[in-house]
């Protein structure tokens, strides 16, 4: 049971990883060309986002229908449905980071397993803020 | 302004998300795990690490390490970026999306797909301050 759930973490995070690729959201370029709406809008990440919602949300609803997983055991249960400032300074200063570089986490780390010496220092750095945000402001579980 | 559309560029951002989205699906159902990625990379790399945890990261890792095989090129953007200016956006990412408690997959993707008011709300103001970050760059200090 336990082999086989970090069997198919390890799957699905490399459908996820081949997902980001294939989309185009894993180039910083392509990235940036869909967050600048004022000059050469490229809208195309528009429906990589579409196309996983359209996906993802008949799982959602039939997770919760169920309420256990396919093994079994429990779903994790969703987090806190307050909106506070926490999530907006947080989310803000995200979209900083991601509009200076054009990468976000995933598509971070699957530029690290190009090698990439960029990706790398993005990589560590992220770890390092998460690191940081822990200490000044430490989560309230997950 | 203007505006760009690529037919072939249109395919393979939808197919790439319904990737994305089984990806998600997947890990909900057989793991009962929400793919937030910055998540459980936090997770990873925190004080109580789980072995699914890191069997996740290295997937993705895995994915980028096949591509270039596979005959996707590494794009040439990330190598024209200056190191410490993605310093200081990873540090931005990973502070940012701790203290907010989700990125473009686990809000974005997850948070929406679950009708979770917090997620749209989250996702709104991350998509907002990274294109005022693009205008910014691009167009007011005319950067890449």
């Amino acid at each position: 049971m336990r082999l086989k759930s970090v069997l198919s973490a390890f799957a699905f995070g490399l459908i996820l990883g081949a997902g980001l690729i294939l989309s185009g959201m894993a180039d910083p370029d392509r990235v940036k060309a869909f967050l600048d709406v004022a000059g050469a809008w490229n809208p195309s990440l528009a429906l990589v986002m579409c196309g996983a919602i359209a996906v993802a949300a008949p799982a959602f609803y039939l997770a919760k229908r169920r309420g256990s997983t396919m093994q079994g055991c429990g779903i994790s249960p969703a987090g806190s449905a307050v909106v506070d400032g926490k999530l907006l300074l947080g989310a803000a200063i995200f979209g900083l980071g991601w509009g200076l570089s054009g990468l976000c986490p995933g598509p971070g780390l699957v530029l690290l397993g190009y090698g990439a010496r960029g990706a790398l220092v993005f990589a560590a750095a992220m770890v390092i803020g998460t690191r940081l945000a822990g200490f000044f402001a430490p989560p309230e579980g997950t | 302004m203007s505006i760009v559309i690529e037919p072939a560029v249109l395919e393979e951002a939808l197919a790439g998300g319904v990737l994305i989205g089984l990806a998600a699906a997947g890990l909900l159902l057989v793991n009962g795990r929400i793919a937030g990625i910055s998540g459980i990379l936090a997770g990873a790399t925190g004080p109580q690490p789980k072995i699914w945890q890191w069997a996740f990261v290295l997937g993705l890792v895995a994915a980028g390490a096949a591509a270039a095989p596979l005959g996707r090129a590494l794009p040439p953007a990330l190598g024209q970026e200056p190191l410490p200016l993605l310093a200081v956006a990873g540090l931005l990412v990973g502070f940012g999306t701790r203290l907010g408690n989700g990125c473009t997959s686990g809000h974005g993707v997850c948070g929406i797909a679950r009708l979770n008011p917090r997620s749209l709300v989250a996702t709104c103001v991350f998509m907002l301050t990274a294109g005022l970050t693009v205008f910014v760059t691009r167009h007011l200090l005319g950067h890449g």
